[in-house]
């Protein structure tokens, strides 16, 4: 007989345990467990090109044009549609990427190692914010910008976090959380601590000092710098925590702007989803609810790992996306006390006498006490090439958690 | 003609999730078609220009300068909107003291963790549930809701008794705390009366007679109306007269109760008289057949019990129980009862009265035509011998006028090992024997220095039915026997209970000790200041805050949402555990 206790408690333990550290940048074709030639990877559960979201469509043709396979949409969506390019999830792929989560063959990735378990996760550069392809805009701006990214930012990303023996990404964030950031829509904090600890090797390893301005301003300017490999790194420490016999904990939760999906440790890789829910956001200017995509990307790995929206409490000042007050924040991490097994060991809140975050989603907690998990998160507009129009939270589909506990029950015979 | 007015301020920071804030206020405001809040960045320039808000203003902003442009259909409705953005970005929502309102029990009482009731009000079926998670809890439970099983009831009362809980209620509508009033419930003055109460609204009316005659109280425990039903057996109201004994602030119980089973009735009648205080019994439809009993008092109705209450709380009677009767001078094997009578009404009295103190009792002439004596010479057990009856005069004179056959009689039984209480009738008057006493007062004598020979203690006790006007005198006659060491008194009733108090107490006293079922409630979790934690009803939050009590009210939702198979699911996986 399954004990659920104790396989929760190794799963918890082992998400707990894991320490990510960035420790390179490499060619997804090269690193990437499974990538080939012809595929792209993206974010959520899998989805059929009729019912996949505008942003996705637009990333995946913006990912081809890219890579030189196609010049704009129709040929692109040719490909797509004909069967010459094949789609799959990062979550397939070891991989996760924010938003539409497009990853191609050639692009550069974060290579982050969990030195504790000794897996390794991926995801690719950081744009920043605006008009950019993960979310779905594919227009020629962008697709210059990846380019350079890809041949000036990324090697020399990777060459600084060589020289610097990588970068303890668990260690960042634990710093993060105290500096007002919640570790996934808030990152302020710790995309200048991954700036600053790379400034000094970016100096000494691009091939000028010119490069090196460029590339220290961009990470500098960029709030979200950090994103990716933190994305990387949160999922080196759900994977540590997957296929845990008889286990209740979510390990992947993840969004493709159709379909919210999940993983639970305990039932393999069989993905549990609904219908992606709309975010309760503010928009930019010039954009409101109507314009929204529905809820996106590979990002919610950040609060299935503990942090995220379930670490608000330690980022009082998102509390504004909601239209709400700092209490809010801290009532929002209570709430997930509500549905998680553990309180973290490395990520603490200064405001609840460091009380460690929320950890691990108990999937039956969440259908006994009826309360999902709350995500931040970015929105994307709903047509392809347009981009981001806001930022806001949301809950998970209820769905999801019951027919995962079914199946559950189901497995183990209760 | 739609106008854009645009302000720029420099050196100036807000949080991004600040400044779409204000922009979403701007827009809202009247005559605003569209608003822009951003920092002057170009690719922010780029959007403004997107949706036509860039005027020449925005084109020369800076990187970090701040840029509010506002659309509207005219110069006025532009001004007022410019004019409220310090207003807006200033503006505060709520204080930080708006507690958080907790999902679950558990972490309920992580926060209240002094908390040691759990008001219960959600819809009965989901009723049982929420009070085993209290009790595991270890909480004591106020269980308001209504349309819970008596199945339910039954398994969750064992439940609580193994862990020295109190399940007040299903469908119990008022307890009061150390002052303290828990859902319906009357604002009560502190004082020395404990109630406990099978009945709602009885508790009400028992609790404000008490406070309108001027006492008040320590607790008042209502246990659900089914409690004093044969199938729950009393099990919260026994827990509860058992805290409300041991506690040393009550000096006066009260007892009540809708219409009781007769057979639950007794039982806790059985453990009210070992309280070591005053218990006022009220039980709605069960006959009074006394006024008083030992240390309970019988009242007439719910005010009744009240008065009585604060009465005998203003000075207490000492209550000791059985130690005046001195059990320990009889013999193990000594435990039976012998009445001698010759007056027939008063036999059957004793029958009568006894029959609440001993199992049964044999008589030549019994109420009941089952305890019929198989033969009225010889005693069995328990026997009441009437010899006024007609088998024994045939031949001789009433016993009334001749005392010889009772006085041997009287020998007889006082040579039987088992017995312990022998009672006689002496009744004097015209007609009567001359100087009763000075027959029997000697034989009884005799009867006990021979018992003690044989290192047995005989009770003799006597009613005598005379005044001091009568010939043979009633003093006189009292002081003969009161002399030869026998229990006297004037009341026939009196003497049957004394007699009856001893026999309970022998049988007692040879019976095993009863095996203690589960645990008691722990006092002082009953002492330390009320704190509670609220699950359903809001109002009753409410009320704990407006009486200045420390309350955390749960957020609840029925689990899994009331799905029948999820709600299997999750509890078959905490049986598991």
């Amino acid at each position: 007989m399954v004990d659920i206790e104790k396989a929760n408690t190794t799963v918890v333990e082992k998400m707990m345990e894991a320490r990510p550290v960035a420790t390179g940048v490499a060619k997804a074709l090269d690193v990437v467990p499974g990538m080939t030639d012809d595929l792209l990877l993206h974010a959520g559960p899998p989805v059929t090109w009729e019912r996949m979201s505008g942003p996705m469509k637009g990333a995946m043709v913006g990912a081809l044009i890219f890579e030189g396979k196609a010049k704009g949409w129709d040929d692109a969506e040719a490909m797509l549609k004909g069967g010459k390019i094949k789609w799959e999830p990062c979550h397939h792929h070891a991989c996760a990427g924010p938003m539409a989560g497009v990853i191609s063959p050639s692009m550069l990735c974060y290579v982050v190692e969990n030195k504790t378990h000794g897996n390794k996760c991926y995801s690719n550069l950081n744009e920043g914010r605006g008009k950019v392809l993960r979310m779905g805009a594919y227009s020629p701006d962008v697709i210059e910008k990846l380019k350079w990214m890809n041949d000036v930012l990324g090697p020399t990303v990777g060459k600084a976090l060589e020289a610097a023996g990588g970068i303890d990404i668990r260690a960042v964030l634990a710093k993060a959380l105290h500096m007002g950031d919640d570790g996934h829509n808030r990152l302020d904090a710790a995309s200048v601590l991954f700036t600053t600890q790379l400034a000094p090797f970016i100096a000494k390893t691009a091939r000028d000092t010119d490069m090196a301005f460029e590339v220290i301003k961009f990470l500098g300017e960029n709030a979200l710098s950090i994103l990716n490999p933190v994305m990387a790194g949160c999922k080196t420490m759900t994977d540590a925590g997957h296929n845990v016999e008889g286990s209740t904990i979510a390990t992947v939760m993840t969004r493709n702007g159709t379909d919210w999906g999940m993983r639970v440790s305990g039932l393999g890789d069989q993905w549990f989803t609904a219908p992606s829910p709309v975010v309760k956001a503010l928009y930019f200017p010039g954009f409101s609810e109507k314009d929204a995509c529905l809820d996106i990307g590979d990002s919610v790995i950040t609060e299935t790992a503990g942090i995220g929206g379930f670490a608000m409490a330690t980022a009082p000042a998102l509390v504004t996306f909601i239209g709400g007050v700092p209490r809010d924040a801290i009532n929002t991490t209570l709430d997930m006390y509500e549905i998680t097994y553990a309180e973290h060991k490395q990520f603490t809140i200064p405001f609840l006498d460091f009380r460690g975050t929320p950890t691990g989603v108990d999937i039956r907690k969440v259908v006994e006490k009826q309360v999902t998990p709350r995500v931040n998160t970015g929105v994307a507009h709903k047509d392809p090439g347009v981009g981001q129009v806001g930022a806001g939270v949301v809950s998970a589909p209820m769905k999801i958690f019951e027919d995962a506990l079914v199946a559950f029950a189901d497995k183990y015979g209760i | 003609m739609a106008i854009i007015k645009t302000e720029i301020r420099s050196g100036v920071y807000y949080d991004s999730a600040k400044l779409m804030s204000l922009q979403r206020s701007l827009a809202g405001l009247p005559g605003i078609l569209d608003a822009g809040v951003v920092m002057g960045t170009d690719s922010n320039k780029e959007l403004l220009e997107h949706i036509d808000l860039l005027s020449p203003e925005v084109q020369s902003a800076k990187p970090d300068d701040l840029v509010i442009v506002v659309k509207s259909e005219d110069d006025k409705a532009a001004d007022e909107a410019m004019a409220q953005v310090d207003g807006l970005l200033a503006a505060r929502k709520s204080d930080m003291d708006e507690a958080y309102m907790p999902r679950s029990l558990e972490t309920a009482a992580q926060m209240l963790p002094d908390a040691s009731w759990v008001i219960i009000s959600v819809a009965g079926r989901y009723a049982a549930g929420v009070t085993r998670e209290a009790l595991r809890l270890g909480r004591h439970v106020h269980l308001f809701s209504d349309n819970v099983s008596v199945e339910d009831e039954i398994a969750l009362k064992l439940e609580a008794r193994e862990r020295g809980l109190l399940v007040m209620g299903p469908d119990c509508g008022t307890a009061m705390i150390g002052g303290v009033g828990l859902a319906f419930a009357n604002k009560i003055r502190l004082g020395p009366i404990g109630v406990v109460a099978a009945a709602g609204t009885g508790l009400q009316q028992v609790a404000c007679r008490i406070h309108q005659l001027g006492s008040g109280m320590t607790y008042g425990i209502g246990t659900g109306g089914r409690d004093l039903s044969e199938k729950v057996g009393a099990l919260t109201f026994l827990m509860a007269l058992d805290a409300l004994d041991r506690d040393p602030d009550t000096k006066v119980i009260v007892v009540t109760s809708k219409p009781p089973s007769p057979k639950v009735a007794e039982e806790v009648l059985k453990r009210a008289r070992k309280a070591g205080k005053p218990v006022v019994v009220n039980f709605i439809a069960r006959a009074i057949t006394t006024l008083q009993e030992d240390n309970l008092y019988f009242a007439t109705g719910l005010d009744d019990a009240a008065r009585l209450a604060v009465e005998l709380a203003k000075d207490p009677p000492k209550v000791d129980g059985d130690a005046g009767l001195k059990l320990e001078r009889f013999k193990p094997e000594q435990k039976y009862f012998r009445g001698l009578f010759s007056g027939g009404t008063l036999a059957y009295e004793a029958q009568h009265i006894l029959a609440g103190y001993v199992p049964r009792v044999w008589a030549n002439a019994p109420i009941n035509k089952e305890y019929k004596m198989a033969n009225s010479m010889e005693s069995q057990e328990h026997s009441i011998v009437d010899l006024g009856e007609d088998e024994f005069t045939v031949g001789r004179l009433h016993p009334m006028m001749d005392n010889e056959l009772r006085i041997r009689r009287l020998y007889e039984e006082a040579k039987d090992p088992q017995v312990a209480v022998i009672m006689l009738d002496v009744v004097i008057g015209y007609g009567s024997h001359p100087d009763p006493a000075s027959e029997i007062a000697p034989a009884i004598a005799k009867c006990i220095a021979e018992a003690k020979k044989d290192g047995r203690h005989l009770e003799v006790v006597c009613v005598v039915t005379g005044t001091d006007e009568d010939p043979q005198n009633f003093d006189s006659q009292v002081k003969q026997l009161v002399d030869a060491g026998a229990f006297v008194d004037g009341s026939n009733e009196v003497v049957v209970r004394y007699a009856g108090r001893i026999l309970r107490g022998l049988a007692e006293r040879g019976a095993p000790a009863e095996a203690v079922v589960g645990k008691a409630v722990d006092l002082a979790t009953l002492k330390k200041p009320l704190q509670v934690i609220n699950v359903g009803l809001e109002s009753f939050a409410a009320d704990m805050k407006a009486q200045e009590t420390p309350v955390v009210h749960v957020d609840w939702k029925p689990p899994a949402g009331g799905k029948e198979n999820l709600m299997a699911i999750l509890e078959r996986m905490k049986q598991r555990s």
